[in-house]
């Protein structure tokens, strides 16, 4: 799956960094920590949080992230938007919570954990 | 030069964390009696109380800088300084502005009472001052900075709401007078964690919240009296001056 699939899906706004579209994910990871996320996140996570600090590009590029995307209508500091299309990172924006992208996102990426209803 | 002792992160009862006995009669008793020639009063997101404490302290020969810890949008936690009662009500109004209004509702946070020299409740502030303001961190400190004042990112070791557990390193292009560290750690162990070099002033601070924690940790400052300018040539290292952290509890 890329990032574009994502974008289809989802129907997220492409605030910046397009060059990076085509990147894989392979998960995802949540958290509004950022030293939590220069800890604990993997390549080609995608990164669900509502901060809008440029050091969000600069941790997801160190990190390897496939893209960010933001929470509720929060939209990119101009520095942010910035550091995205440099590092071809893709900032992408949701009207959702991040409770319900989180749950669509598992869903998609992970459909074989997710248990069936009870009859 | 001359050596002052000095901590610069009290709360008072405005603080909806501070305890009630931290009225600026009381803070005043407890910093001279830790031998405090300098302190700062920093409520969260206000900066209210701090002329009250600044004309109390004033009396009894012990200066006060004026400001706030403020909570930025990414919720790190910031000290800032004001140069004078002028410029601490701009800066006043600029709290006001970016301060979400959310009610704190029956006190549920803790009261936060506003008071007099004499312990009198003057008004009870409404809004909760504990939230994010709607500014980030660089907008802060750029105001705070066109107002002449000085930008000190608070508890940089503690493991929320420091500028490390927010925004996992310090963004390029901010400038501050000093980074502050807490009393439970020492200044060598908090240089190599965080990679801070010698250069970059380090100020140890108590961030008390009831009396018996004023000056829990303080920072020496070396230079020649207790103006506003000198304590910013001393957090900038310059001409000789300097603080020397003191981080009690590693001593």
């Amino acid at each position: 799956m890329k990032v574009s699939d994502l974008v289809k899906e989802f129907q997220l706004t492409v605030f910046s960094g397009e060059s990076g579209l085509d990147r894989e994910v392979e998960g995802g990871y949540v958290s509004d920590l950022l030293s939590d996320v220069m800890g604990f996140s993997r390549e080609n996570q995608v990164w669900i949080t509502l901060q809008t600090h440029q050091n969000v590009v600069a941790i997801a590029s160190l990190k390897d992230l496939a893209a960010v995307i933001l929470v509720k209508g929060f939209r990119p500091e101009e520095r942010m938007l910035e550091h995205s299309n440099n590092e071809g990172i893709p900032v992408l924006g949701t009207s959702l919570s991040t409770f319900e992208i989180a749950g669509k996102l598992y869903r998609l990426l992970c459909p074989e954990e997710i248990l069936p209803p009870a009859v | 030069m001359k050596v002052f002792r000095a901590d610069l992160h009290i709360h008072t009862v405005l603080s909806p964390c501070g305890d009630l006995e931290m009225s600026p009669r009381n803070i005043v008793e407890e910093a001279a009696r830790k031998k405090l020639e300098l302190i700062g009063i920093t409520d969260h997101n206000s900066t209210r109380q701090a002329e009250v404490v600044r004309q109390l302290a004033h009396q009894r020969g012990i200066a006060v800088l004026t400001g706030a810890e403020v909570t930025t949008r990414e919720e790190v936690h910031c000290l800032a300084f004001l140069p004078d009662e002028e410029r601490r009500l701009l800066f006043q109004h600029f709290l006001d502005e970016q301060l979400p209004v959310i009610p704190n509702s029956e006190g549920r946070f803790g009261y936060q009472a506003l008071v007099d020299a004499s312990d009198n409740i003057l008004e009870l502030e409404e809004r909760l001052l504990i939230t994010g303001l709607r500014a980030g961190i660089g907008e802060v400190e750029q105001e705070v900075h066109r107002l002449g004042g000085l930008f000190i990112p608070a508890h940089i070791d503690r493991s929320v709401n420091s500028i490390f557990s927010q925004l996992g390193f310090i963004p390029p292009g901010l400038h501050f007078e000093a980074l502050e560290i807490t009393r439970f750690v020492s200044e060598e162990s908090a240089r190599q964690r965080f990679g801070i070099a010698e250069a970059v002033t380090l100020t140890a601070s108590s961030d008390a919240h009831y009396p018996q924690d004023i000056g829990a940790a303080c920072s020496l400052f070396y230079m020649h009296d207790l103006s506003f300018a000198e304590i910013r040539l001393a957090l900038l290292g310059r001409d000789g001056r300097k603080v020397m952290p003191q981080p009690k509890e590693n001593r």
